[in-house]
């Protein structure tokens, strides 16, 4: 398994570990600050049925042995250890690099210079810029003094502080020695959540790893060359990261050819908190360079173009053929989402993937009667297995009935009901089960109504299944509320879509339905509200974590006289406004 | 509508195809000439001075020009209080960039025969504009089989409403005065002067027409302007018909715009010899039973 053994390279002496069998494909964990190749234990297990694993201590870490001078720490010495280690390992064959922290740093090191070009068949990066990549990142910013940029730079910088303070003499070193290496594991499952257990080597890995920022961070950030590789390189982005910002890798795509990108709603230590995620994508990573085939979700995380605000996000819409629902997958594709558009009439999907592709997202049709559940759970699957777990879902699918409750029927009701009630059930237990189960957070829109508010006798059966649907969410939001899915609730007004043509006004004949279906598209076009104002509340929702959002004035007076003046409320719903 | 309007002979109908090939031919050449900076009054301006050139003596309206988003009438330009009349439509200081889609719209008579054409294009590439400009023929092969069942005219405009949506598209010509997909051109006297009024762009003559057409409409229970609305619930009226579906998607708009004749049995395009016909053809686009929308075997 995993017998250390030791050798030398450049006057120190490193500690590497194996596991797995030695004659397949190598990969090499690298780990950070202020670790030691312990930290890799979870994920190398997991990866040693079907990999070569090795692990080293860096310099200064762990079993390794530790020079004085900080000049030995710089990126020069951390590459000839890597390279030494690489040849033992594996002599013959390029290895896969995958590297966290500062080992992700110096593994840019390694993909960008000359010295160790041939060694390295990919790269996976965790938490861990190339410090020239952020050099120029800063000097951008610098240039441009464009306040955002600027805000940018200051944002870094908040959560950069302590390698400020690394630079002083004798504080971090002291601190590490006064204790602070006793309450790492309880810092860590305070701050992080995450269960560790104490290290032997914690104190000299915490007070020699100082080295690492005094030897190279001044002149790399400020004195930036230029840096790219022609390696495939897959960035693993934790959004929760506290200590390195995410603005600093949308630059990448400048430096790095072959980019792949996967963000997840972690903290930094994303090894330690979901081992079987990061032993996946790197497996699934190292597979597609080794046998070229790219699965779906690995084309799916290819970096294309520039960065938007949901590019790799995963958006599922359904009823996404027309109205709000094909505005909404827009309006997601625009925002540089991957898009599924659901919808029971197989040409209104592929025309909204065809638009939204026209917008330069990757989009998917598939056609599914909401409703059914049998179809749904083969939908879930599908799109979980070729695409991944989506991070929204959109259940918007519904169809429009008016009518006295006294003129519909039994069938009437299921009719509309398995549709707008069974649909909006179906999409939010299967995907927030895949949510739940995945631990990523995510977010489920469900699309109810202001009818939702205001009690009506022209649309009972409406009005009905749409106050439904706004109690699902309220509730589903406290029962997901813990696994950070959130859940928001959207209630339309009067929104122009066409919803007019499609409307069964129970209890009438052709000619009267015909009549008010012509009357009701009167007043849908007057009030002339649009479902990209939805689309845009929704993403406002989304981007500001409001749990509910009412669109058009209509909307927003009915849930205030819900709240105020009921009884008014309750008056008015004797007007028949269909009639 | 003028008596003789209703029995058009084929010399009227002969000038009438003269004069929108002159549009055409003007929108081409002022298209060939941009060049990224240029202002949509720039390109106003070459279209009116190649009319000048060539003898145009009136207009239904001075020319038009429309760069980037103001294609798909975004922003001030969309507003359509005051019924659509809106400054925002004329020629501004919006400066063509490589990439921007354009709109020249062009409407000269020429001794009392008028066209009225729309033409867009893009310096550089946009594939938002080539897929619009491909859909666009859908509209036109449905229109004019619409009109030849001499459904009522807001019939056809609902239904062009709902291929709109059906595509994913935003019919944009709503935001013309009155929501205007075509209006009727009238044949005007030929006086034989050279030059003639017109007031805020629009020729004074061709305007009075469709004032009178509208009063006469009115009486009658027909509208000279073609739209989704109550006034325009009838068939087809005899005459010549200026057609402009103008869809819009994101900031990208395109239209063409071109005469149909409408006779009491029949209607079909005045001419199928136009830049966005050529341009389906040459992209495999046209089909091949297009026949069907040509006029009737005499």
């Amino acid at each position: 398994m995993n017998d250390m053994t030791r050798i030398p390279s450049d006057g120190v002496q490193l500690a590497i570990r194996q596991w797995g069998e030695h004659n397949t494909v190598t990969l090499l964990l690298v780990h950070g600050y202020p670790d030691c190749s312990h930290v890799w234990d979870a994920v190398a297990e997991r990866l040693s049925a079907e990999f070569h694993v090795v692990a080293y201590d860096v310099r200064g870490a762990g079993a390794s042995s530790a020079p004085q001078a900080v000049a030995d720490y710089d990126l020069d010495h951390l590459i000839a250890d890597m390279g030494a280690v690489i040849d033992t390992v594996s002599p013959g064959k390029p290895v896969h690099l995958i590297g966290h922290d500062w080992g992700s740093i110096q593994s840019w090191e390694a993909v960008t210079t000359e010295r160790l070009r041939g060694r390295i068949a990919s790269y996976t990066s965790i938490s861990g810029p190339c410090l020239d990549h952020a050099g120029y990142w800063i000097l951008n910013r610098l240039r441009s003094a464009a306040p955002s940029e600027l805000a940018q730079l200051v944002r870094q910088a908040m959560h950069s502080w302590y390698i400020g303070a690394f630079q002083l003499p004798g504080a971090a070193p002291a601190l590490w020695k006064l204790g602070l290496d006793q309450l790492w594991p309880k810092m860590l499952e305070r701050l992080e959540g995450i269960e560790a257990t104490a290290s032997a080597t914690q104190t000299r890995d915490g007070v020699n790893g100082i080295k690492l920022y005094r030897a190279n961070m001044r002149q790399r950030l400020f004195h930036p060359s230029e840096r790219r590789t022609d390696i495939p390189v897959q960035l693993i982005v934790p959004t929760q990261d506290r200590f390195v910002t995410t603005d600093v890798l949308d630059e990448l795509p400048n430096w790095v050819e072959r980019l792949w990108r996967f963000d997840v709603a972690a903290g930094h230590w994303l090894q330690l908190s979901h081992p079987d995620w990061a032993a996946e994508r790197i497996a699934d990573f190292v597979g597609f360079v080794e046998s070229g085939k790219e699965a779906a979700r690995l084309q799916r995380a290819r970096v294309r173009g520039p960065r938007k605000r949901d590019s790799g996000k995963l958006v599922v819409v359904t009823g996404a053929g027309s109205g709000i629902g094909r505005e909404m997958l827009l309006a997601f594709a625009e925002r540089g989402a991957d898009v599924v558009a659901v919808d029971i009439d197989t040409q209104a999907a592929e025309r909204s993937v065809e638009l939204a592709r026209l917008l330069d997202a990757n989009a998917f049709a598939y056609t599914v009667d909401v409703g059914d559940a049998r179809a749904m759970e083969a939908l879930a699957a599908d799109i979980e297995q070729s695409l991944g777990t989506p991070d929204i879902v959109v259940n918007n699918a519904g169809i429009g009935m008016a009518g006295a409750f006294l003129d519909t029927s039994v069938q009437d009701w299921q009719q509309l009901l398995h549709v707008n009630l069974w649909g909006v059930i179906h999409g939010s237990r299967l995907f927030a089960r895949q949510m739940v189960d995945r631990g990523n957070g995510g977010v489920i829109v469900n699309v109810a109504s202001g009818l939702a508010y205001t009690p009506t006798r022209a649309l009972p059966a409406y009005a009905t299944s749409k106050a439904a649907v706004r109690m699902l969410s309220d509730c589903l939001r406290a029962e997901l509320h813990d696994a950070r899915v959130r859940v928001v609730s959207v209630c339309p007004g009067i929104i122009d879509t066409g919803i007019t043509d499609a409307v069964r006004f129970v209890g009438t004949d052709a000619a009267e339905q015909d009549r008010r279906r012509a009357k009701a598209r009167a007043l849908y076009q007057r009030r002339n509200l649009k479902p990209q104002a939805v689309a845009r509340a929704v993403l406002d929702a989304i981007d500001h974590h409001r749990d509910e959002v009412a669109v058009g004035v209509e909307a927003k007076a009915g849930r205030w006289m819900s709240r105020l003046l009921p009884g008014a409320l309750q008056r008015l719903a004797r007007l028949d406004v269909a009639h | 509508m003028n008596s003789d309007n209703t029995r058009l002979q084929p010399q009227d109908l002969q000038r009438f195809a003269e004069v929108q090939r002159l549009a055409y031919r003007c929108a081409e050449t002022v298209a060939a000439q941009l060049q990224p900076g240029m202002t949509e009054r720039d390109a106003a301006t070459r279209m009116q001075a190649f009319f000048d050139a060539e003898g145009v003596d009136d207009c239904f309206h001075r020319p038009f020009a429309w760069f980037g988003d103001r294609t798909a009438f975004r922003g001030l330009i969309g507003v359509r209080a005051l019924g659509g009349f809106n400054p925002a439509f004329y020629p501004g200081l919006r400066r063509l960039e490589t990439g921007m889609p354009f709109i020249l719209d062009c409407a000269p008579s020429v001794r009392g025969y008028t066209a009225d054409i729309g033409y867009c294009g893009v310096i550089g590439e946009n594939k938002l504009l080539d897929k619009l400009m491909d859909d666009l023929l859908e509209y036109r092969l449905l229109i004019v089989s619409m009109a030849k069942q001499r459904r009522p005219l807001a019939e056809i405009s609902r239904a062009v409403d709902r291929l709109c949506a059906r595509h994913g598209y935003e019919p944009r010509h709503k935001a013309y005065p009155f929501e205007t997909l075509a209006h009727r051109v009238e044949t005007l006297p030929d006086d034989g002067k050279a030059g003639h009024f017109s007031i805020a762009r629009f020729g004074l003559r061709n305007v009075t027409e469709l004032a009178r057409d509208a009063l006469q409409g009115r009486r009658e229970g027909w509208s000279p302007i073609w739209n989704s609305g109550a006034r325009s619930e009838h068939p087809p009226t005899p005459g010549l018909w200026a057609v402009e579906p103008h869809l819009g998607f994101r900031g990208v708009g395109a239209k063409w715009e071109e005469l149909l004749v409408v006779t009491e049995d029949d209607a079909f395009w005045l001419d199928d010899d136009v830049p966005h016909v050529r341009r389906w053809q040459q992209r495999g686009l046209w089909p091949a039973d297009a026949a069907d929308t040509n006029r009737k075997a005499a």
